[in-house]
């Protein structure tokens, strides 16, 4: 008997979709490894108005300003990236009451080869908690759309920031080549 | 052989003849071109008190924290209302915060934004400290090395109220810089970001009610 293998959706295929369906249609980014897929599918797809930027929080920057302006989106990123966010979100995202969607690509740990990148990542979780920012971590597909989906509905419902940390367990992470 | 000699500190590269303005003067001058419901954000410190003062337009946003993100604020409300023409103003110090910016809306190129630097050379809010760009760069030739062909400085408030003038109807994103004097910012705006952040959605027409 001939098995047919139907491959589940990539994890990026799914969160495009995700934001796609919740109306996201501007997303700004500064470019990580593991996240080169959903860039590269968001950019060849016309829903989505999808460029660089120079740094994180000149994206947050523009996405508050266009969120203000009717256009919801969401910001990807590295954890390192994470990291230069602190004023911005404690400044204009929480006190603004701002829908900041934010996609976190977790580098510095589950095999990390770098030990900034370790450390950095260190400071993620304390920041967004010291915030008392909603933030989860998905770890598999079967999760991915519910939590992604939710997320994005409570942050424009209630109008406050959340993080969504794609854990190495999701993505493959970025993978040490000796 | 004698070394380069530098500017003095609180001089910044710019032409001569550029004429030492003022911040609310420049400021109302630019809210008296406005008829269009124009989006005004305002950079944190001085260039938004002198916005509140200037007169507190429905349209106008008012930054609390986060310095050197009036730009690229302004660049998502111009991407998200490509039919409102949005400016936005920056102090010297702020922009030098997020220089690439300009470098994102060069590449970005709303047809719909103005960008404003008032360029004093000093951190006047925390003490008139000099910027390091002071005595030595050029923010006009930073913006055109960045991109934004449409960059100029105002030589006067006539030419400053001229180039904004022909930024309103501009099909690029435009740059102006003023070189002002070292006055405080006007005094009592308001600092409830929601209210702030409510009355700005409702001035731009997304929260109706």
């Amino acid at each position: 008997m001939v098995q047919i293998s139907q491959a589940p959706r990539a994890w990026h295929e799914v969160l495009q979709r995700t934001l796609k369906a919740n109306g996201v249609r501007l997303v700004t980014f500064v470019p990580d490894r593991v996240l080169t897929p959903l860039i590269a599918n968001i950019q060849a797809d016309p829903f989505f108005t999808a460029f660089a930027t120079a740094r994180e929080e000149e994206a947050v920057g523009i996405l508050a300003g266009a969120w203000m302006g009717g256009m919801p989106g969401a910001v990807l990123m590295q954890t390192s990236g994470f990291a230069t966010l602190a004023n911005v979100l404690a400044s204009m995202a929480v006190p603004y009451q701002i829908p900041l969607i934010m996609v976190v690509s977790e580098r510095g740990t589950l095999g990390e080869f770098n030990w900034g990148q370790a450390l950095a990542c260190r400071t993620l979780r304390p920041v967004l908690q010291s915030l008392a920012m909603e933030h989860h971590t998905i770890t598999h597909d079967g999760e991915l759309e519910f939590v992604a989906d939710r997320s994005i509905k409570q942050a424009v419902a209630t109008q406050a920031p959340v993080a969504l940390i794609l854990s190495p367990l999701l993505t493959g992470g970025k993978q040490f080549k000796s | 052989m004698s070394k380069p000699k530098g500017k003095m500190p609180g001089t910044p590269a710019r032409p001569s003849n550029a004429k030492t303005m003022n911040r609310l003067d420049l400021t109302r001058r630019l809210l008296a071109r406005l008829g269009h419901e124009e989006a005004v954000i305002a950079g944190i410190g001085n260039t938004n008190f002198d916005l509140w003062a200037a007169g507190q337009r429905a349209q106008n946003f008012y930054m609390l924290g986060s310095m050197g993100l009036a730009f690229p604020i302004a660049l998502g409300v111009a991407i998200a209302q490509p039919q409102r023409r949005v400016v936005a103003i920056e102090g010297d110090g702020s922009l030098l915060m997020q220089l690439g910016c300009l470098t994102t809306i060069a590449a970005q190129a709303p047809r719909n934004l103005t960008l404003i630097v008032m360029d004093n050379g000093i951190y006047q809010i925390t003490g008139g400290q000099p910027t390091p760009a002071a005595a030595v760069s050029d923010i006009v030739a930073i913006a055109r090395g960045c991109g934004l062909s449409e960059s100029a400085w105002a030589l006067d408030e006539e030419d400053f109220e001229r180039l904004v003038a022909s930024a309103l109807s501009a099909r690029k994103p435009v740059l102006i810089a003023g070189r002002i004097d070292d006055s405080p910012g006007a005094e009592g705006i308001s600092r409830d970001p929601v209210q702030i952040r409510e009355r700005f959605m409702r001035g731009i027409g997304v929260r109706t009610c």
